[in-house]
């Protein structure tokens, strides 16, 4: 369970900049749900999931992951509970490295790092089968360099080292809005299908309303970085792309900026 | 003046590719920062001259030259912990914080040169483990120092520890992503760089037969014409992938490579005091053509992220 208490974050404080990112959001994500967020440019979908993995520190708030306080961790102490997959492909992934030295890091968050082999003997045959649920034929290409593989590739591999450990809390930051649409899909699928099958606990900001209408089991729309809107269950598999539009001109009194939304 | 004569390169060429293997292990320790962490450390041209001076002034007092090696590596050791606390405890950028270690260094090597600016050792008095006097021979120690340094490397960048640095210098989000602290692996990797970089400076203060507090100037502009030149040659041999003891390997190759071509370039008379430029226009060239090439250059991948970033915290 993820609590999110009075959490703020504001960019350049005191300069001309000044940006409110997240003002006092307070939140509580339960065990196994799959809650997708969604909200216009600079709403603070983003920046809440960077406060939460730890890569941007927060302001004052605190956030607790099964009773364990970790605002105030430092990004890598919180790794071993999350997986990440991040907008850009190239992000979750060292290029340099071959799938299955990526796939072995992974392996080990949050495990000691000695002078051990890199890879187990054993490992390999591991990866290859998790690597062969995936359906893109990887599990052939254990020593291919990661950075020779497709930007859906890379994304699928990365979505793949971010559950192959179960973590506590799976962070999907728009991690299909760089792929063509057939591989956004069946990237989403498989996000889906895993998130199923592992019962994991995740959160999933999109551009697209469509697919956080289709995908997991509640839903909050963020404005301003304030949650302004938060369905789950039933409730939520009623929704449409009209209506939550028009929820959000109810809510916000304001018209949904993203055109990207918009024409998904 | 006299007519050029090819017998006279030939008569160099020993001594060339002898001091090449010197430079070949310092490039080595390049390697581990320029290409595996991505970091630009400055440091080595301090932590050369360093290797030198300990190693000197410890055989001078009686010291075994093994024995001055190994305590060389370890002062190269904690040159690069300086380095990596100023860049990653204290933030100051990478470039910076080398300069200010190399700088704090030339102090430092005085010292322990007992304020002299050089120190001789003869080699006629201590038995040095490798000395220009003896060609041959040195060559064989530099092979066999450059073999055993490329097995310990090769080991260790294939332990957890060795990947973890590797994954930080790939691309330091996923690094951390995966739980790994960066920070201890950039430190850690900028430790063992200077500590070979001071093996290095040590092998080359016996072979030269004295300690100079400026004998690492310009070591990193060397030490990158290595590394380059190896990548290019290793590239243009094999056309796949290759492990990774044959790439140090080339690295290794490329600095005798580096130093039969300096054998050539002053064979050719062009004057010793211009070997310096030369080098650095070299090395600028071999930096300068990739880039060129192809301007989507290795640090392709961080910019676009940082782009994202801005444009998702500028909307």
């Amino acid at each position: 369970m993820l609590n999110i208490l009075k959490l703020s974050k504001t960019f350049s404080k005191g300069t001309v900049n000044e940006k409110v990112a997240i003002r006092d959001v307070t939140i509580t994500f339960n065990d196994q749900d799959f809650v997708t967020v969604i909200g216009g440019n600079g709403a603070g979908k983003s920046t809440l999931l960077n406060l939460i993995s730890g890569k941007l520190e927060t302001d004052s708030g605190s956030i607790s992951l099964d009773g364990v306080e970790i605002s105030r961790l430092p990004e890598h102490k919180r790794a071993p509970m999350l997986g990440r997959v991040f907008q850009d492909p190239m992000m979750g992934t060292a290029a340099d490295m071959m799938i299955e030295e990526n796939m072995a890091l992974a392996y080990r968050r949050g495990k000691s790092r000695g002078l051990r082999w890199g890879i187990g003997k054993k490992e390999r045959e591991f990866y290859r089968e998790h690597l062969e649920k995936l359906g893109l034929g990887l599990e052939d290409r254990l020593t291919t360099k990661v950075g020779l593989l497709s930007g859906g590739q890379r994304q699928a591999l990365t979505l793949l080292m971010a559950t192959m450990e179960q973590p506590k809390l799976l962070l999907l930051d728009e991690h299909t809005a760089a792929l063509d649409p057939k591989t956004a899909l069946k990237v989403l699928e498989l996000s889906d299908q895993m998130i199923r099958e592992q019962a994991l606990t995740a959160i999933m900001v999109t551009h697209n309303m469509k697919d956080a209408i289709t995908y997991g089991n509640r839903l909050i729309m963020m404005h301003e970085g304030r949650i302004i809107l938060d369905v789950s269950g039933e409730e939520k598999k009623q929704l449409t792309v009209e209506n939550l539009l028009k929820k959000f001109s109810e809510v916000s009194g304001d018209t949904f900026d993203s055109d990207k939304a918009l024409l998904a | 003046m006299g007519a050029i004569q090819f017998s006279a390169l030939l008569t160099a060429l020993p001594g060339n590719i002898s001091q090449g293997l010197i430079w070949g292990i310092m490039a080595l320790g390049v390697f581990i920062t320029f290409k595996l962490l991505n970091f630009a450390d400055l440091s080595v041209d301090g932590t050369m001259a360093t290797g030198g001076a300990v190693v000197v002034v410890l055989i001078l007092s009686g010291w075994n030259p093994l024995a001055a090696l190994l305590v060389a590596f370890i002062a190269g050791i904690l040159a690069g912990l300086v380095t990596g606390i100023l860049h990653t405890l204290l933030g100051i950028p990478d470039i910076l914080s080398g300069i200010l270690t190399q700088l704090a260094l030339y102090s430092i090597n005085l010292r322990i040169l007992g304020g002299k600016a050089n120190q001789g050792i003869s080699v006629d008095k201590y038995d040095l483990l490798i000395s220009s006097r003896t060609v041959s021979h040195a060559i064989v120690i530099g092979l066999v120092f450059t073999v055993a340094l490329i097995i310990i490397l090769y080991w260790y960048f294939g332990t957890e520890q060795g990947c973890a640095i590797r994954a930080t210098g790939s691309n330091e989000h996923m690094a951390r992503a995966q739980g790994i602290n960066t920070k201890t692996m950039k430190i850690l990797a900028l430790a063992l760089s200077n500590g070979i970089v001071a093996i290095s400076g040590g092998l080359l203060a016996q072979y030269q037969g004295f300690a100079d507090v400026s004998m690492g100037r310009g070591a990193i502009v060397i030490g990158l014409a290595a590394v380059i030149i190896g990548e290019v040659l290793l590239n243009a041999v094999f056309k796949k992938p290759t492990p990774f003891t044959v790439r140090l390997g080339f690295i290794a190759l490329g600095g005798v490579i580096y130093y039969i071509v300096i054998g050539i370039v002053l064979w050719l008379r062009m004057p010793s005091n211009d070997m310096k430029l030369f080098s650095a226009i070299i090395v600028a060239i071999f930096l300068a053509v990739p880039y060129l090439k192809d301007k989507s250059g290795f640090k392709k991948a961080p910019k676009k992220v940082k782009k994202a970033e801005e444009v998702e915290e500028n909307a």
